[in-house]
């Protein structure tokens, strides 16, 4: 338990000195994606490494919050702070209310079910040119405000951001270690015995789908209001994908392994940008040989690694 | 305690169970024999809500729980075991009894997420009433164990931890000594024991005769889905078609 805090205030502590340190004003634009991305991966896997169960559609959640963000604060004047858990409840709310049927499938057919539930969500953002401004985006998006303070800096977004996101983290972390988090684990690992033992598995498992949208959601609407742009193409099926690959490349069930998964795959395809043509096939690559190598995702490996290159450091010594 | 009443269960064509009817009476250990495929886990799965029976009636305590789902039932106080052990593997020796905490704890989704002080002293106690029930199974050594890397016989002690922390008025066990050695038999034998002084209802479907003999105080005898024969150990052992059932007839 007192670990756990500890490394808690760590990891917020070098996230709150990061700015010093790396000062360029396009690495914090990164990074503020880091921060957008960690939300993300934490609320799938919350879905996928706890309880067990795939979404396909995640981008969707995060585009609709983006979405009724943008819409009801550049279209209609409503102020951000009020426009942000509006869209997080009207997301949540939907989000149970589908998940009562989708949830009852299991394994491929759930992720079919999501991928098309992804999928109708970005063809909405498409089509409803009116409401949206359609493929061209809807932009006027206003920053957020406080106490005469406007987010409108790459310095400003990412304590904001990362205020959030590490508020989004202990939220998961405790919820993760507690008779919710357990229960849900235990559904993961075999339902019919949770089930015997009382727990209300399909209860269970729509409370943490809409929990998962209402994180996805919140992640969707800061993304608007640091933007003050979103067009649907951020919101696709693709980035379903790379928000998957995160929480496996990072660590299933893992929170901080989600955090290493939205930082890797953050900030690779930055590094790559050097390698010119080659980068898509180095990413590729490097993918296809860490779920090779690191099984339970970076966060179980690198202690691995770690540990093996000490000892064989030793063995040199001798 | 529990009575099952005209319970018929049809597969397809084939008649698994055929108006099957006994009572189990409470602070009773009773077994359920037969020779394979009599259909005593069928039965099982039945009284425990994980399959919904063709016809009859299941009552708890004179209440009609047919159809209940297993989650109710929890609450209704009636827990099972299975025959081939379903632990959390993922999960600690601990967490898994800690799971079994659930029905008697009441801290939601918010509740837990923010730590209220209240969800904080209701996770100390879960903590230590599953620690308790560890150390009554024997097995408080293993808590911080990964339950997936534990030997079958000591799973199958967790599995029976893991049931008596939800508090049960009565338990069902399948085969709870399938996989066992002899000396993790007779200590299962004494537990199952401890468990009745607790004035916990025992119902176990078994193979092991020696160990039906020796702690049932009622038998009920199934065969090809119909009930055989009912009675003490004694009464059961001198039965000539409980005898005929298991040795093939002669004539």
């Amino acid at each position: 338990m007192k670990r756990d805090l500890l490394l808690f205030i760590s990891f917020s502590l070098l996230v709150m000195v990061a700015p010093q340190l790396f000062s360029g004003g396009y690495l914090m634009n990164v990074l503020v994606f880091v921060g957008i991305n960690t939300m993300l991966a934490i609320a799938l896997n919350l879905l996928l490494g706890y309880a067990g169960q795939i979404s396909l559609g995640h981008a969707g959640f995060f585009g609709l919050g983006a979405y009724l963000s943008g819409i009801l604060t550049a279209t209609y004047g409503v102020n951000p702070w009020i426009a942000m858990p509006v869209a997080a409840v009207v997301v949540g709310c939907l989000a149970g209310l589908i998940g009562f049927p989708i949830l009852k499938l299991k394994g491929h057919y759930l992720a079919m079910a999501t991928l098309g539930l992804g999928i109708i969500m970005y063809i909405v953002f498409n089509e409803t040119v009116e409401l949206t401004g359609g493929p061209s985006g809807l932009s006027g998006i206003p920053n957020l405000k406080i106490a005469g303070v406007t987010f409108d800096s790459d310095v400003k977004n990412y304590y904001l951001i990362w205020g959030v996101t590490l508020a989004v983290m202990l939220f998961s972390l405790n919820l993760a270690n507690s008779r919710v988090g357990r229960a849900l684990r235990a559904v993961h690992d075999s339902e019919v015995a949770a089930q015997v033992l009382g727990v209300n598995a399909r209860l269970l498992k729509v409370q943490i789908f809409a929990l998962s949208a209402v994180i996805s959601s919140l992640a969707g609407s800061l993304y608007a209001h640091t933007m003050t742009f979103i067009s649907p193409a951020s919101f696709g099926f693709n980035f379903s994908i790379e928000l998957l690959t995160m929480v496996v490349i990072g660590g299933l069930g893992s929170i901080y392994g989600s955090f290493l998964g939205a930082a890797l795959l953050t900030l690779l395809p930055e590094i790559l940008r050097g390698a010119n043509d080659y980068d898509i096939i180095i990413y590729g690559s490097l993918l296809i040989v860490m779920v090779m190598y690191m099984p339970g995702g970076l966060v179980r490996g690198i202690p691995i690694l770690f540990r093996k290159i000490v000892r064989k450091g030793e063995g040199d010594h001798a | 305690m529990l009575e099952v009443s005209g319970i018929t269960q049809i597969f397809g064509g084939v008649t698994a169970l055929d108006a099957v009817s006994f009572s189990m009476s409470k602070g009773d250990i009773t077994g359920v024999i037969g020779p394979n495929g009599a259909g005593k886990t069928t039965l099982f799965n039945i009284i425990t809500g994980i399959y919904h029976q063709t016809a009859g009636s299941v009552l708890l305590e004179g209440k009609d729980v047919s159809g209940f789902p297993p989650e109710r039932l929890a609450r209704l106080a009636m827990v099972r075991t299975f025959q081939n052990i379903e632990l959390f593997g993922g999960m600690t020796v601990l967490e898994n009894v800690m799971v079994g905490m659930h029905t008697g704890s009441s801290a939601g989704l918010l509740a837990c997420a923010l730590k209220t002080p209240w969800s904080i002293s209701e996770e100390r106690r879960i903590r230590n009433g599953a620690r308790k029930w560890l150390e009554f199974a024997g097995i408080i050594d293993l808590a911080d164990h990964t339950a997936g890397s534990l030997p079958f016989g000591k799973g199958r002690l967790l599995e029976i931890a893991r049931a008596l922390a939800v508090e049960p008025r009565i338990i069902l066990m399948d085969e709870p000594a399938a996989g066992l050695n002899s000396q993790e038999t007779v200590a299962l034998a004494q537990l199952i024991k401890r468990i009745r002084a607790l004035g916990i209802t025992v119902v176990l479907v078994e193979h092991d005769m020696e160990l039906v003999m020796d702690i049932c105080d009622r038998i009920v005898v199934l065969n090809l889905g119909r009930k055989l024969a009912e009675g003490t150990p004694r009464e059961i052992q001198g039965s000539p078609e409980v005898i005929a059932a298991y040795l093939g007839d002669d004539d």
